[in-house]
């Protein structure tokens, strides 16, 4: 069932002479999470409000279902959003927030009230019916959010950095929450956040955005283990990315040393970026090394210790370990042919 | 120290709010014989023949077609200067504004100019072969009058209300499937009751108790509440029943502004929708 829901076409978005958006092409199949992950100002809530209708695209299509629906005002889309402030109505209290848009389709006052009180229990909220909105605290003010948009029960679920504003261990809870509703009950998500664990944890697919262009667009595995370029490495994860010149086909120079890597097709004597994960480097002992550095510096993280190495010719390694070595050992650095990841230079300059 | 710091205020309070008021309670209730005051209700009971009670009933009315025409008038105005679109908001502020640094008088007498038989009005309906109007020295004229003077005051708490709305509130509501006018009905109207009750109590009470545009305007002969107290106080010089009515129009304007609290507190328990 690879059918598509929303499919966008070239479509851009210029805000007085500013580009939002170039040229995008994204489509949307029906049930799949799909996160639009960048930094802001990336153009991934400019492509969530063109999706929502609260922006119409400069040039470009909007297909829905099969149908142009690009220039269709946002209240005749069967589409509905979460937004990032909650945006509850202040005057009206937990039922009649959920209820509005049902009210607005005129449905008959019982059928209201059951579909509210299935809503309630989906979002753990019993009995806070008569509730003011302003008397609750930020994550139950998510919930009501969230079952103001379901209760409508949306083709398409549009959530706006839904859970920026929660603190870490809320935030948590809530992922899981969204991922499990999101199974349940078969709606199309299209999530927006900045935050790279947030995305990889929750999506089927992710696309990776950047200066209002798609950079990649993936499952979360094929973004993080194989990210097609630079910006999309150092965004997803942390990652060290140095200079490298292929000498051949799987072989690779950085730091003056050659090491053997999986990437082809490169030029010979091509300057390229490599990219090493920080936990993919491993630590051996100084003197069958290839590739030595003294450690500058150690932080302990919880999980693991990250250090600061400076290799031979000046280079800062970030590195993840168990294992600690104290400041100043020189110690060897390693890496499989697997984990070493060539990328084309972004600008020839 | 906090004790300090208010003193000024507290004798500022005492000498122009408290000291004012006990004396106007006092001529209210006490006749004064040849003995000297005596306690008395005479002046309250002289209130409630016809001819004074049909002064309050009109001015009443006219305050509350003022303050209705005022909100008609002005909440579109205030929507028009709060909506994000509209790029000479601070034109049309300053618009609304700068009259209200000219002197009440004067704005008023600049009405007279313009309503005269001859006046400003006239000149132009006759240019434009119309029939001439006079409507100077009528009900017309003095609403006219009141609904000039006191926009500003229904607009201005308006707009900062609905500029306060957050943007998101309104476009969530259209993601839920409101159109334009359900948007205006169940959400951006409901949001600005708080600014609706101030301006309506904000143009009530000065039109209620206006007596310069009545007099000016309404030519004297459409005597309102406000003229009736300057009377007795400046022509008649009975202090004891200009106090009476002073009293009653305090009354009045208590039970007023309980109305309103009463709007606002409605609006607080959500019972509005």
């Amino acid at each position: 069932m690879a059918e598509n829901l929303v499919q966008l076409q070239g479509v851009s978005k210029v805000f007085d002479d500013t580009v939002a958006l170039a040229e995008i092409d994204l489509y949307i199949r029906k049930n799949e999470f799909v996160t639009l992950l960048g930094p802001s100002g990336c153009g991934k809530t400019t492509t969530l409000r063109l999706i929502g209708g609260f922006e119409e695209p400069t040039s470009g299509t909007i297909w829905f279902n099969g149908e142009d629906i690009s220039n269709v005002p946002s209240y005749k889309r069967q589409v509905n959003t979460i937004f990032q402030r909650y945006a509850l109505f202040s005057h009206l209290n937990v039922y009649e927030n959920i209820a509005f848009g049902l009210r607005i389709k005129k449905m008959p006052e019982n059928v209201i009230k059951q579909k509210i009180t299935k809503m309630l229990q989906l979002v753990n909220l019993e009995g806070y019916e008569k509730r003011d909105v302003d008397s609750l605290s930020g994550g139950q003010q998510q919930r009501v959010a969230i079952a103001r948009a379901l209760v409508n029960e949306p083709d398409l679920l549009l959530l706006d950095e839904p859970l920026a504003a929660l603190d870490l261990k809320l935030r948590r809870e809530m992922q899981q929450e969204l991922k499990n509703m999101q199974k349940q009950l078969g709606i199309t998500f299209v999530f927006v956040t900045h935050d790279q664990e947030e995305a990889l944890s929750m999506s089927d697919t992710v696309v990776v955005m950047k200066d209002g262009k798609i950079q990649q667009i993936g499952t979360p595995e094929m973004i993080y283990n194989e990210p097609k370029n630079a910006f999309v490495a150092d965004f997803i994860g942390e990652s060290n990315i140095v200079d490298g010149i292929m000498r051949d086909d799987c072989l690779v120079e950085i730091s003056g040393r050659l090491f053997e890597c999986v990437d082809k097709g490169f030029g010979r004597d091509e300057n390229v970026d490599v990219v090493i994960r920080p936990e993919d480097i491993v630590l051996t002992p100084a003197d069958d090394a290839k590739l030595t550095g003294v450690v500058r510096s150690v932080t302990f993280l919880g999980v693991h210790y990250e250090m600061i190495i400076e290799g031979h010719d000046g280079i800062n390694w970030l590195v993840h370990s168990t294992l600690k070595e104290p400041v100043g050992t020189t110690v060897g650095l390693s890496f499989a042919p697997f984990d070493i990841h060539i990328m084309k230079k972004e600008n020839a300059s | 120290m906090k004790k300090a710091t208010f003193l000024p205020y507290l004798i500022w309070m005492i000498m122009f709010i408290v000291i004012p008021l006990i004396l106007v309670l006092f001529y209210a209730f006490t006749v004064s014989t040849p003995e000297g005051y005596k306690l008395s209700l005479d002046n309250f009971k002289r209130f409630f023949e016809p001819v004074y009670l049909k002064v309050i009933l009109r001015s009443l009315g006219l305050a509350l077609v003022s303050t209705l025409i005022c909100l008609v008038l002005g909440y579109p105005v205030a929507m028009i200067m709060a909506g994000n679109t509209f790029s000479r908001r601070d034109v049309l502020m300053l618009l609304f504004v700068v009259p209200m640094w000219m002197n009440f008088l004067l704005r008023t007498y600049a009405w007279l100019a313009i309503l005269e038989r001859n006046g400003i009005l006239n000149i132009a309906l006759s240019w434009l072969k119309l029939p001439s109007v006079n409507i100077l020295y009528t009900n017309a004229a003095v609403v006219l009058g009141m609904v000039y003077n006191f926009l500003p005051f229904m607009v201005l708490p308006i707009y900062s209300v609905l500029r306060k709305i957050d943007k998101g509130v309104i476009e969530a509501a259209h993601d839920l499937g409101a159109n334009p006018v359900g948007v205006f009905t169940k959400v951006i109207l409901p949001l600005s009751v708080p600014g609706i009750v101030s301006g309506v109590t904000m143009v009530f009470m000065p039109a209620l108790t206006t007596f310069i545009i009545s007099r000016l305007l309404g030519g004297g002969q459409f005597t309102l509440i406000g003229n009736l107290i300057e009377q007795q106080f400046l022509v008649v010089g009975d202090w004891g029943f200009g106090s009476a009515i002073s009293v009653i129009m305090i009354v009045f304007i208590l039970l007023s502004m309980g109305i309103m609290s009463f709007f606002e507190d409605a609006d607080k328990e959500k019972t509005l929708w």
